[in-house]
């Protein structure tokens, strides 16, 4: 058995740990608290953004329009959100994964980093980064999120790159969070939402034409998908921290308990041990 | 209720909140290709807004505000303004908006090789449409 010492030892580090990890929840849990606000007030704008361009796209099937088709390069621009720091549960690494798991040769992609802990997860694992964008993730706003579109845009534009792909994290609700993958160009549309958007029976006219308003709608919504997804990674990035943490105290919990236990054992047990030692001695002078 | 039957929906929705919802008698606004104004029963419509006044015109009154990017939704019993910015006249403070529209138009008169030219126009008329919106008020 560990001497007392050793016991008390280890449980007072590990009693500091849980201080910090208590707090780090707690820090996490006002952060959520702010995030989810924000990702609730954002989504009105996406939904209406996506169903916009959905249901210009049903009917477009007669414009060609470069945004529509996918480019001549073999080249894929993948723009990772990840978080600048850890302890956060799997949140990174599974965003990470749908990169590393996913059918693409390492050659054909370029990242375009949004948090720290994605790029350098990538960059060790050979990828080449195109593009690193770790400040905005502290606190997104439209304008990063319109640079960042700008610059996939324009890559897109030369040719440098043929598709456009978005990895991030949904949230869901406080406690799910899913990491995914999503297509942002060239546009695809699911195929149920465009028949169900088309029962409606609306005819749509555009201004100044079809053309010209897709040129001007399409970069729009694409910075649209990426705000969006900023403001759901930066949820669920404090969301998945704070259940990481929580888990973490509870298990700090358990080991204390658990130590305080075996330390009292040990009390007790070199107590005994002392007064067997005393009346054998005093049993041997008598 | 002869005057309810005039009434549409009107939203204006930017990424940061939903800036608008109501109903209105008529909305003008500003797209790329001129300006308009839509009452009910409008042929849908797709616009792209350009930087400039939107009026409200409400059973009781009109409201103004400046939008400076964005695409507009028209459908007969509703109009959606998707704009990127929007703000209410009176959240306009006029001597910042004129301290912008200084800079820009110097560094448009500069002419320098390190500026981006697109973003001080942009800078420019977003200025100018916060000072017209505040003198329209």
């Amino acid at each position: 058995m560990a001497s007392m010492r050793d016991i008390k030892r280890r449980r007072s580090s590990i009693q500091s740990t849980q201080q910090i990890t208590k707090a780090m929840k707690l820090v996490s849990t006002v952060k959520l608290q702010k995030a989810k606000n924000r990702a609730e007030e954002t989504n009105p704008y996406f939904d209406y953004m996506y169903q916009t361009v959905v249901s210009m796209l049903k009917r477009s099937g007669t414009i060609m329009h470069p945004f529509l088709k996918a480019g001549r390069s073999e080249k894929k621009a993948v723009v990772v959100i990840t978080s600048n720091r850890g302890l956060a549960g799997g949140y990174n690494s599974n965003v990470v994964k749908l990169v590393t798991d996913s059918a693409w040769k390492k050659e054909e992609l370029q990242i375009y980093a949004i948090g720290s802990k994605g790029r350098e997860a990538l960059e060790r694992r050979g990828y080449s980064i195109a593009a690193d964008y770790s400040g905005v993730i502290d606190a997104p706003g439209y304008e990063d999120a319109s640079a960042i579109c700008q610059a996939v845009l324009s890559a897109f534009q030369k040719e440098e790159i043929g598709e456009i792909y978005l990895a991030y994290t949904h949230f869901k609700n406080t406690v799910s969070h899913e990491p995914k993958l999503m297509k942002l160009l060239p546009v695809e549309i699911d195929a149920e939402e465009a028949t169900a958007r088309e029962d409606s029976g609306i005819l749509m006219n555009y201004e100044p034409n079809d053309e010209e308003a897709l040129d001007q709608i399409i970069p729009k919504y694409i910075t649209s998908l990426f705000y969006g997804a900023l403001v759901e990674a930066v949820a669920s990035e404090n969301g998945a921290r704070m259940q990481a943490m929580d888990s973490a105290t509870s298990n700090a919990e358990e080991m204390i308990s658990d130590l305080s236990l075996k330390y009292n054992r040990a009390r007790q047990g070199s107590i005994t041990q002392e007064l067997t030692e005393i009346i054998a001695g005093a049993s041997a002078i008598s | 209720m002869a005057e309810n039957e005039k009434m549409f929906q009107v939203r204006i929705i930017t990424p940061d909140r939903v800036f608008y919802t109501g109903e209105a008698e008529m909305i003008e606004f500003a797209t790329s290709s001129g300006q308009i104004g839509v009452y009910k029963k409008h042929i849908p419509l797709t616009t792209v807004l350009a930087p400039g006044a939107v009026i409200i015109h409400e059973a009781d009154g009109e409201k103004i505000a400046a939008v400076h990017a964005g695409f507009a939704e028209v459908l007969p019993e509703q109009v959606t303004l998707l704009a990127e910015i929007a703000e209410w006249a009176a959240e306009i403070d006029v001597a910042r908006a004129e301290a912008a529209k200084k800079r820009a138009e110097e560094r448009l008169q500069a002419k320098t090789a390190d500026i981006d030219l697109a973003r001080a126009e942009f800078a420019l008329r977003k200025a100018l449409t916060r000072i017209d919106v505040k003198e329209m008020k």
